[in-house]
């Protein structure tokens, strides 16, 4: 049984098993956390994905009769976290929705019941004994639906997928697992989830300024307790959210004879030889999912990938449309690369680096097959346009 | 020149502002923005904005 505070509970689902989140690779799993407010109207705040419904309940039983449930919050419609209200509205039939006005009309698309709805707006409270719980519509964050709870009682926020993470653990705590490896975990998430939702993510951080709050409490992974760690999660939500980039340069590429290969390789010597951070990151090893983390803090990417058929390399093509759709803004791109007879399918490469939010420094280096020592000396001529970007260590 | 919301995320269209990053310069009215314009925050179209009174 894990208390948060008097009369609150964690109730949720560990998925200890999951590998991948609809293409998001989690190799330690993730938490769907459910919180169970015992007052005078129980109240549930979000359930679990549909296999993790047993568990829940379980964890419910332990602590009360799920029938007495009055209230189940849903702060967001996806699946994960709506998935196990229908199996617990078996064991309380009376209970409530509590959603956004987005959240009814979405429950009703997944679920094609006509539950007991409660539609709550911005500074809405629900009145559940002790506690007067309020309501901040938080839309687009990171779905139109998607809203946090507030127990000014108990200054607990529960802000739903914001300031989560996918990590499967005994521990609840951030600080109980180390905070370092969840602010990687958080800054994963963030990078494939909010990415895209910058300017609503400031709107909310604006809202919640003045809260006090003890605790955030997300959907998935560990709670927030610390002064501190909730002093730093918030920094980085807001350093994400404005598009703030590291002085750090990523080299992205993939390769089929090894000439595009070779080309990066040297630019990384190149850079690090300058001091400057650098990381290179092959298309083929390494997941689509960890490397937008990467980008989220990187100022320069540096994309290479050979011509095959005309085209850029798919693998490339579709980190590309991966970025494009995370809407990346305020990043520096040069590109580079090997063709063997045409050069033709640099243009929509380079198209596509534009449309996914980077700003080209300059023509891209494409050299045919192999290049040979004085074209991979040729590339040093970059250094500069880096240097002007960049500081180093 | 009026005011539109995305119904969908809350978006606010303000023509004195336009969209300018997704090419619709500033002082255009909402009625006068291409059809195949989408709301900036959440890429619905038109259709899913109505005027603010």
């Amino acid at each position: 049984m894990h208390k948060l505070k008097e009369d609150i509970f964690w109730t949720g689902y560990i998925d200890w098993d999951l590998r991948n989140f609809h293409g998001y690779e989690t190799p330690t799993g993730s938490t769907y956390n459910a919180y169970l407010i015992v007052d005078e109207k129980p109240t549930l705040i979000d359930t679990a994905k549909y296999y993790g419904a047993d568990e829940m309940i379980t964890r419910i039983k332990e602590i009360i009769d799920p029938a007495k449930i009055q209230y189940i919050i849903s702060n967001h419609t996806e699946m994960d976290h709506s998935g196990s209200i229908d199996k617990l509205l078996e064991l309380c039939p009376n209970a409530e929705i509590v959603c956004s006005p987005k959240g009814e009309e979405e429950l009703k698309r997944h679920f094609k019941k006509d539950w007991k709805f409660k539609v709550v707006n911005t500074g809405d409270e629900l009145d559940i004994g002790k506690r007067k719980l309020k309501f901040l519509l938080m839309p687009m964050v990171h779905w139109p639906d998607s809203m946090a709870t507030y127990s000014p009682q108990d200054k607990i926020l529960f802000p739903n997928d914001a300031f989560g993470q996918h990590r499967a653990s005994s521990e609840r705590y951030v600080d109980e697992y180390g905070t370092d490896i969840l602010m990687e975990d958080a800054a994963k998430y963030y990078a494939n989830i909010v990415m895209p939702y910058g300017n609503q993510v400031l709107k909310v951080l604006e809202a919640i300024k003045d809260l006090a709050i003890d605790v955030i409490a997300p959907s998935h992974g560990l709670i927030w307790r610390k002064k501190e760690d909730i002093e730093s999660i918030v920094a980085a939500y807001k350093k994400w959210a404005s598009y703030e980039a590291d002085d750090k340069v990523l080299i992205i590429y993939d390769t089929m004879w090894n000439s595009t290969r070779q080309m990066a390789t040297r630019f990384q010597e190149l850079i690090d030889k300058t001091g400057i951070a650098v990381k290179m990151i092959g298309l083929q090893e390494a997941h689509i999912s960890d490397i937008v983390t990467d980008v989220l803090t990187a100022k320069i990417v540096l994309f290479g990938t050979p011509i095959l058929n005309n085209r850029m390399l798919p693998t490339m093509a579709a980190l590309l449309m991966y970025l494009k759709g995370l809407k990346t803004k305020n990043r520096f791109a040069l590109t580079f690369g090997s063709y063997g007879w045409s050069k033709i399918g640099f243009k929509e490469f380079e198209d596509s680096i534009k449309d996914a939010g980077f700003e080209l420094l300059t023509d891209g280096k494409y050299i045919q097959f192999v290049p040979d020592s004085d074209e991979i000396k040729s590339l040093e001529e970059y250094l500069p346009l880096i240097k002007e970007k960049v500081s180093t260590k | 020149m009026k005011k539109y919301k995305c119904t969908v995320c809350g978006y606010i269209y303000d023509p004195v502002a336009g969209d300018p990053d997704n090419g619709v310069a500033a002082g255009t009215a909402f009625e006068d923005i291409p059809d195949t314009w989408v709301c900036p925050e959440c890429g619905v179209s038109k259709e899913d904005f109505e005027v603010v009174e």
